[in-house]
């Protein structure tokens, strides 16, 4: 649809549509102002079934949370909390450059548009760089549920060198798999929806490059911005209820 | 963007129900929001190694909320969009808070006078 340009004849047009500015317009919305409001929508009806994909798995971790508190306080502090931490920052940063580069395609700065787009792009790479550490290490920690997952550290931690967490009943050591099972679905799909993201910025840089967003049609642009800042939110809330839960056992 | 200011501004949506006005985001307030963003990290962390007991989830919850909202309207501009948007985005947290209540109260109910 965004690559498709209105086809009436400019003249005609014009004659009865003053407000027509942009060749993008298509001729069944009435302004400009309306088609970039019924895109706007429609992304938002995207999102809104995105928070109820997410918000499945946060109901799920609600309720195990609830029923296996100690399991996830173990699980919890098994994640580093710098790696996150920077994490988030790395993600915040990025969707900022997300938000200045719909700044920069309004105010039509090709150059800076695609700089910005760029940055957005090298910090949501960095984010999963980070994100392929922890999981590696969760990987050989025998962290990863399923057959080889390894409950030792956890019914035995002082063995571990871990002297601030109470040893967990083997039962209840069996549910940090839940917790991890949660972890690796959550940030899995997390990440799953920022490699699409980076999959649109690369094609958002080259039709940037080539100065489609910067003669006064932005709603590409602007549409994936809701996409990337929804990722950002959720990220907000897997933070601190993944990495937070309870950072100061037996203090 | 001189087209769209000398459009007729109709802040209320009163005589164009549909269309919201068009708002350009400044850098310097992209800029505010980021520095709150990045402040509201540092709170979480600095709040979730304090032994709060009960109140722990909740300023964690509350703090990432505040974030989200902050998000919504200044980077993802609810603020300045028509009320047709701002209705739609409220509608989905709305029925998402719907869901969730809905079957937490199952969940609890479930083995009610069991323990």
């Amino acid at each position: 649809m965004a690559d498709t340009i209105a086809t009436t004849e400019p003249a005609a047009e014009h004659e009865l549509h003053e407000h027509v500015f942009v060749p993008q317009h298509r001729h069944h919305f009435e302004t400009e102002q309306q088609q970039r409001e019924a895109g706007s929508f429609g992304m938002w009806l995207f999102l809104l079934t995105e928070i109820m994909f997410f918000g499945g798995m946060f109901f799920a971790y609600l309720l195990y949370r609830n029923w296996y508190y100690d399991a996830f306080v173990v699980g919890s502090n098994q994640l580093s909390l710098p790696l996150g931490t920077a994490n988030t920052a790395v993600l915040i940063t990025s969707g900022f450059f997300m938000a200045l580069s719909v700044w920069a395609a309004e105010v039509r700065k090709r150059g800076l548009l695609v700089l910005l787009l760029v940055l957005t792009t090298l910090l949501g790479i960095v984010f999963l760089g980070i994100k392929y550490v922890e999981y590696k290490e969760k990987y050989e920690l025998h962290h990863i549920p399923g057959e080889h997952f390894d409950v030792s550290e956890f019914v035995n931690p002082a063995a571990y060198g871990i002297t601030n967490e109470k040893p967990l009943p083997p039962d209840m050591a069996q549910k940090v798999q839940l917790y991890f099972f949660l972890y690796f679905a959550m940030t899995g799909m997390h990440a799953l929806h920022m490699i699409i993201g980076i999959g649109l910025l690369f094609w958002l840089i080259a039709r940037a490059r080539r100065g489609d967003f910067s003669a006064g049609y932005v709603a590409p642009i602007e549409n994936f911005g809701l996409y990337w800042h929804f990722v950002d939110i959720v990220w907000l809330f897997l933070f601190p209820l993944l990495y937070l839960i309870n950072r100061h056992p037996m203090k | 963007m001189t087209e769209h200011e000398q459009h007729f501004h109709d802040a209320t949506n009163v005589t164009n129900p549909e269309h919201g006005s068009h708002h350009i985001v400044t850098p310097k307030v992209y800029a505010a929001v980021f520095v709150t963003l990045l402040v509201g990290t540092a709170l979480t962390v600095v709040a979730a190694n304090i032994d709060l007991g009960l109140f722990n989830p909740i300023i964690a919850l509350g703090i990432a909320c505040t974030k989200a909202v902050i998000v919504i309207l200044f980077f993802m501009h609810v603020k300045y969009q028509s009320n047709l948007i701002k209705m739609t985005v409220g509608a989905g947290f709305f029925t998402f808070l719907v869901l969730i209540t809905l079957t937490l109260s199952d969940y609890i109910s479930r083995a009610w006078g069991l323990w």
